[in-house]
């Protein structure tokens, strides 16, 4: 991390107010507004639209070989994907992508 | 029902609201450890926590900034990660909107996934139910997992302090993304925005300040929309 402690701080704050703001939009923070249609259904998607354009990089180019693709991460990312979908599971599918990741590390030592 | 009290509808709620305190528990500790060996110190650890008070957005803040990515790029990726708040809001809001304003600031404060998925099915179940009722579920179904969120950041951040370098908690955001993922991809259309966003997001690394990434994320929420949409258009 390169940050200074005020845009630490700054980033926390900010994105804190806005975080609220979108909870309290339509609470009657901007009055009653009935969304429309076609904005739920974009709205439905933002974490499958962000999260796995986010992590993709992180596998596949991890920072801790410099970048170079590793069969014991990408190897625990399938398994992690996998229980996750299987069992409907956040904490499922986090466990057993962490245990796969020891495993592998263990394994190719 | 009809005869319920507020006091009651609390406690019905917080029975609710007491399984999510085995989610919040070990995501609240990793954020711990993560942001304390990313550099943050405590106050501002419990800072995050605190006021923002979003697991998702704490994970994808913290894995940009560990990345050094502008601060304008970590508060546009986490606050996408947000707007999905924005479509609870709007489902929740018309149940809650005649309560005092300071109540619905708390329950916009307190508004998660969990909270979301339990309070909505009761108020669709029970519809009628006067609105101070309705907001003491909500806010006694938030309780447990908001109390532990605090209590396992805090540990977490003690924790992290005492973890050596080394243990491939480098991969630990990554696992935590996909198992936050993985479950959501109920239909074709989660499915065809997920990898639009991962296609798109690889293709687009080369561009700055992680702008690829929102990119990918715009497209992949207009893909995931669209697919829904056709579908819905040939099932009838």
């Amino acid at each position: 991390m390169t940050y200074s402690q005020a845009e630490i701080w700054a980033t926390i704050i900010v994105l804190g107010v806005g975080t609220f703001l979108i909870r309290f939009s339509f609470m009657g923070g901007f009055g009653r507004v009935n969304l429309p249609a076609w904005a739920l259904r974009l709205l439905r998607y933002t974490p499958v639209a962000v999260l796995p354009g986010l992590v993709a990089p992180l596998i596949l180019w991890p920072a801790a070989t410099g970048g170079t693709p590793e069969i014991s991460r990408i190897s625990a990312a399938l398994v992690a994907v996998a229980v996750g979908v299987y069992f409907k599971n956040v904490l499922a599918a986090m466990f057993a992508g962490g245990a796969m990741l020891y495993l592998m590390l263990y394994l190719t030592g | 029902m009809t005869t319920a009290t507020p006091k009651s509808a609390f406690w019905s709620g917080f029975r609710n609201g007491l399984p999510f305190i085995l989610g919040a528990t070990p995501f609240g500790m990793l954020f711990g450890i993560l942001a304390t060996e990313a550099g943050f110190d405590l106050a501002q650890v419990m800072g995050m926590t605190i006021v923002v008070i979003a697991g998702a957005a704490q994970f994808t803040a913290l894995a940009q900034m560990q990345d050094s990515a502008p601060v304008l790029m970590v508060l546009a990726a986490s606050l996408a990660v947000n707007m999905r708040m924005a479509m609870y809001s709007a489902s929740i809001g018309p149940h809650l909107i005649d309560a005092p304003f300071w109540q619905r600031a708390v329950a916009a404060y307190i508004l998660v996934d969990n909270t979301y998925a339990v309070a909505i099915s009761e108020f669709e179940e029970r519809p009628l139910r006067p609105v101070p009722q309705k907001m003491a579920f909500y806010i006694g179904c938030a309780i447990p997992a908001w109390i532990f969120w605090y209590l396992s950041t805090f540990v977490g951040a003690l924790f992290g302090q005492a973890i050596p370098a080394g243990f491939a908690l480098d991969f630990a955001p990554a696992i935590v993304f996909l198992a936050l993922v993985a479950p959501m991809l109920k239909t074709l259309a989660h499915v065809a925005a997920a990898f639009t966003s991962v296609a798109l997001a690889l293709a687009l690394a080369f561009l700055p300040f992680s702008s690829g990434l929102l990119i990918a994320a715009v497209c992949a929420m207009l893909v995931g929309a669209e697919v829904e949409r056709r579908l819905a258009k040939a099932a009838q």
